[in-house]
């Protein structure tokens, strides 16, 4: 049996955070009315030029520093040249030969816990097209241009990915430093990212890359894992069988689970580049390169390594908490809040996760504020609560039944009792009216009494209707019991 | 009225010796009575004129005038207006509308200046004798069965035939200092980046620059003030300050040091043209100037690299006009490919079908290298010949074209009409700027004589053009076309 090899490389679209378009004063806002945000400019009308977006540039420069690229002093945009009713002027303005960001690498975090750094081949800027819309016309196509324009980063990896999950990882990683650095909402279904695959499978140690297939505009993770998962058991199963895998273009189709062919080299066009003429080459100094390299905020691995080093956090936790901005910011206000930074880190991932993920809920749709779920914590640490109570407020934070953690614990009297003259009353009280485990309970080799204690544990709690301290109700009871 | 320049119209209007609507009348009267013939413009915005006329005549009762206040003017038609027609002489464009007003026509109508209209052209500015249009041909004022030169052909017989004193013109190859050459009027290319393209219909974006076309060089002064500057909405327009161009009008020739390029004297210009470029700098030569031989090595290569670019960029430029937003559109469309097919096979004329091919071609995979890129190259060699020669000479001269205008229908052959273009084009090229200035004639036929400088040295042109014009009585000269009953 053969062993294959799989190669991946990916081409990211970033839809770039600016108000307006990369070269048109139009707004970018997503989800208006078809046609109402494309002004002269993005109509391709005869006589209109375009005028470069700083702030797109800007974006382009901070993501490259973010993945420590080279960033060249000089970076062209050129004319790719093909006729489709969406795209208005009969040509995309991207840059074919200078991209705006060079070499760079992104480090992906792997299942088992290690990392890798995916190589990126180059990143650049581009306008978007509009959105062809091909139901409710009665067989004729709409055409909606507000997208024309909006400015993309293609970030171009190269082929280092070994499996679909690796994919995956590096898509996230990809995410995670776009929306570190405020440049993308990396809303993927509203198409904020979106990204072309391409695999190719090869004979475990063959120098020479297999033939690619390249899947176009797979729109979120779990699409690029099953669609990277669907082609490389295609290609494998076609070379098997004697086929050869040919160079195309192909569609992830997600209700289906498959990749259909789209076109093939042949009918691929040829786009025309050259360098456009209305724009002027984009020359960057050092000094404005340097300015934003200062400005940076801190970037996924550089929090990563600052929750292990600063905070004692495990590499496992340090790495979920990092990976995504929304994550770590809430968390660091969970730990700013509560003053603990692993209760906090055990709180996020634990209860809060759970829940969010139960709910299919985004960490920034959280009913649970950060500064709720810090306020909760405190009295965890402080031990006004004990765990049980704790669940309980979460709840109810949860199903919003209060504002905050203390104002649900005085609501509900969930204070923790540790006055120990009262703890010895509920204590006696429960062993008056319990003689038959009392005798079970005296009679039992010691080593058997730490489970029977569970039951007399539970009945003081119970008592206290969850308030008493764990850990006092256990000693005293012990001492109860066993001096008797 | 109609064969004053522009400067002496707006002393009288000053002086209160007409109003600008009496002038607009008068003038909107001569196009009526004498385009059927000359064919010069493809729309007359009569009622607009006359209600820009009367606001001008209002802002100046208030003492509001600017020096361009109530001047009637006209536009080539590849200059967008809002709400008029801008067809930039094609099928194409014939239903097309702008939304917008082009940087320079908002400039102009802010100066309270009053347009008559949008005139005749090349299609998509792709020509030299304004044949190439879907309006028809122009006729030349001086010789009605010769061409007026192109592309700008419309604006320079409009000024020739005194139907209106100035106009605004592109020159992406020569067109608007040959038919000021063929019409015997002053047109002038500025440097590329002095005016704002903003608005200006797209044929080679590298090259296009607009400018003025006038009766002579203190008009086109007058004109090249109003619309040069740097546009927020042109990124290659140029950050630079605009000076006053009628400022240093009249300053001494003395010193002067002229260069005539070799490769402009050589084969295949008229001796009769020779003639009288030649009796032209004598005149300088009398005004103090000294005149040496130069080389621009280079200058056979230009009609080449020219042919490469030019449509390249405008294979690109064109491909908007797709009949899905605007423009012309094809009936009954059987799907896509038949929609774009028969829009364009409809829609545009053979000249711009034939650069479209070419451009398509030399951009095409395994062409690039061999075209484009040879071009470009040859390009900066061509540009580097005249920052050599300005290095010894402050200016160049020499003819604006081999012949004097030709007659209609003369040259059926695209590259011997490509051919015209063999002094002009290199300019383009280079970015530089350059002015032609009326300097005789060939049998009744104006001869052009071109004066080209350094970026952004128009300025100087236009002073170099002023002293000869002071000295000489050609720009003077009027055809009989539409005297007998002025």
């Amino acid at each position: 049996m053969m062993q294959w090899e799989t190669v991946i490389g990916l081409e990211v679209h970033v839809q770039l955070a600016t108000q307006s378009k990369i070269f048109s004063g139009a707004s970018t806002a997503f989800g208006a009315e078809p046609n109402t945000q494309a002004c002269a400019v993005d109509l391709g009308l005869p006589g209109v030029l375009p005028v470069l977006n700083e702030g797109a540039v800007a974006m382009a420069v901070r993501f490259g520093l973010g993945i420590n690229a080279e960033i060249p002093e000089t970076s062209v945009f050129d004319r790719k040249n093909y006729f489709y009713p969406d795209l208005p002027k009969g040509y995309q303005t991207s840059q074919m030969y200078q991209p705006i960001v060079g070499p760079g690498e992104v480090e992906i975090t792997l299942d088992d816990g290690g990392t890798k750094r995916i190589r990126v081949h180059h990143a650049h800027l581009e306008e978007d097209a509009g959105k062809s819309l091909h139901e409710d016309y009665q067989g004729m196509t709409g055409i909606d241009l507000n997208r024309a324009g909006t400015p993309l980063l293609e970030i171009v990896s190269e082929p280092d990915m070994r499996s679909a999950r690796e994919a995956a990882a590096y898509l996230k990683a990809i995410h995670a430093i776009v929306t570190y650095l405020g440049i993308s909402d990396g809303n993927m279904a509203e198409g904020s990212m979106r990204c072309d695959v391409n695999v190719s499978v090869r004979p475990r140690g063959q120098e020479t890359l297999g033939t690619r297939a390249e899947i176009k505009n797979v729109n979120s993770f779990r699409f690029v894992e099953k669609a990277i998962a669907f082609e490389i058991e295609r290609q494998i199963e076609l070379i098997e069988d004697g086929g050869t895998v040919v160079q195309e273009t192909r569609l992830y189709d997600p209700e289906a689970d498959e990749t259909r062919s789209m076109r093939t080299k042949e009918q691929a066009n040829d786009y025309r580049y050259f360098p456009c003429p209305d724009l002027l080459p984009v020359v960057l100094d050092q000094a404005y390169v340097d300015h934003l390299r200062a400005n940076l905020p801190e970037l996924p691995a550089e929090k990563r390594a600052r929750f292990q080093d600063e905070l004692g956090l495990s590499a496992y936790d340090a790495g979920v908490l990092a990976s995504s901005r929304a994550m770590a910011e809430y968390f660091e206000v969970v730990k700013d809040v509560s003053g603990d930074a692993k209760l906090a880190a055990n709180w996020v991932q634990g209860e809060l996760a759970g829940q969010l993920n139960k709910q299919g809920l985004d960490i920034a749709d959280s009913p649970v504020s950060a500064s709720q779920l810090g306020g909760l914590v405190a009295r965890v640490k402080d031990e006004t609560i004990n765990g049980k109570a704790a669940k309980q407020v979460f709840a109810a934070l949860w199903e919003g039944e209060g504002d905050s953690a203390d104002a649900i614990i005085d609501a509900r009297g969930l204070r923790q009792v540790t006055d120990s003259g009262a703890i010895e009353a509920m204590i006696d009280q429960v062993i008056s009216d319990s003689p038959v485990q009392v005798a079970q309970y005296r009679d039992a080799e010691p080593d058997k009494r730490g489970k029977m204690i569970g039951y007399f544990v539970g009945q003081v709690m119970k008592a206290s209707r969850g308030t008493a301290n764990p850990q006092q109700v256990n000693a005293l009871l012990k001492e109860k019991l066993d001096d008797a | 009225m109609h064969d004053k320049t522009l400067t002496e119209l707006a002393t009288a209007l000053a002086a209160g010796e007409f109003s600008s609507r009496e002038l607009t009348e008068t003038l909107l009267a001569r196009i009526e009575r004498l385009d059927g013939e000359l064919n010069s413009f493809i729309t007359v915005t009569g009622e607009r004129a006359i209600a820009a006329a009367d606001a001008a005549d209002a802002a100046r009762a208030r003492g509001e005038a600017g020096p361009l206040t109530g001047l009637p003017l006209a536009l080539k038609d590849i200059f967008c207006t809002r709400g008029v027609r801008t067809s930039c002489g094609s099928r194409m464009l014939d239903n097309f509308e702008a939304p917008y007003d082009a940087t320079v026509v908002e400039k102009l109508a802010a100066a309270g200046s009053v347009s008559l209209g949008k005139t005749n052209m090349d299609e998509f500015a792709m020509g030299s004798s304004n044949e190439n249009s879907y309006y028809g041909p122009v006729k030349n004022p001086w010789d009605l069965t010769a061409v007026p030169g192109g592309s700008s052909g419309g604006s320079a017989a409009a000024v020739a035939a005194g139907l209106v004193p100035a106009a605004l013109g592109t020159d992406t190859g020569g067109s608007i200092r040959q038919p000021a050459a063929f019409c015997g009027i002053t047109g002038l290319k500025p440097t590329y980046g002095r005016v704002s393209r903003y608005g200006m219909v797209a044929y080679a974006s590298s090259l296009d620059q607009g400018g003025p076309l006038a009766r002579s060089a203190a008009d086109c002064a007058l004109l090249l003030g109003a619309i040069a500057g740097h546009d927020l909405r042109d990124s290659t327009s140029v950050a630079r300050g605009v000076p006053d161009y009628t400022a240093e009008l009249g300053e001494s020739l003395s010193g002067l040091k002229i260069g005539l390029p070799r490769e402009y004297f050589g084969d295949g210009l008229d001796p009769a043209v020779e003639m009288a470029v030649r009796e032209a700098i004598r005149v300088y030569e009398s005004l103090g100037a000294t005149v040496r031989e130069v080389s621009l090595p280079h200058t056979s290569l230009a009609i080449p690299a020219y042919y490469v670019i030019a449509p390249a960029e405008a294979s690109s430029n064109l491909s908007r006009y797709d009949g899905v937003r605007f423009g012309h559109r094809c009936d009954n469309p059987r799907d896509l490919i038949d929609l774009y097919q028969r829009s364009r096979a409809e829609g545009f004329g053979d000249e711009v079908k034939r650069r479209i091919l070419i451009g398509t071609h030399t951009l095409s995979e395994g062409f690039f290298d061999a075209y484009y890129k040879k071009a470009q190259q040859v390009r900066r060699l061509i540009r580097q010949d005249f920052l050599d020669a300005f290095e010894d000479v402050d200016v160049l001269m020499g003819p604006a074209s081999p012949t004097p205008a030709f007659d209609l229908g003369a040259n059926k052959d695209p590259v011997s009409m490509y051919l015209q273009d063999i002094y002009t084009i290199a300019v383009n090229l280079a970015g530089i700027p350059g002015i032609s200035v009326p300097a005789g004639f060939v049998d009744q036929r104006p001869v052009g004589l071109q004066v080209l400088g350094p970026h952004f040295a128009e300025q100087r042109l236009l002073n170099v053009a002023h002293r000869f014009q002071q000295a000489t009585d050609w720009h003077r000269r009027q055809p009989a076309f539409g005297q007998e009953n002025a």
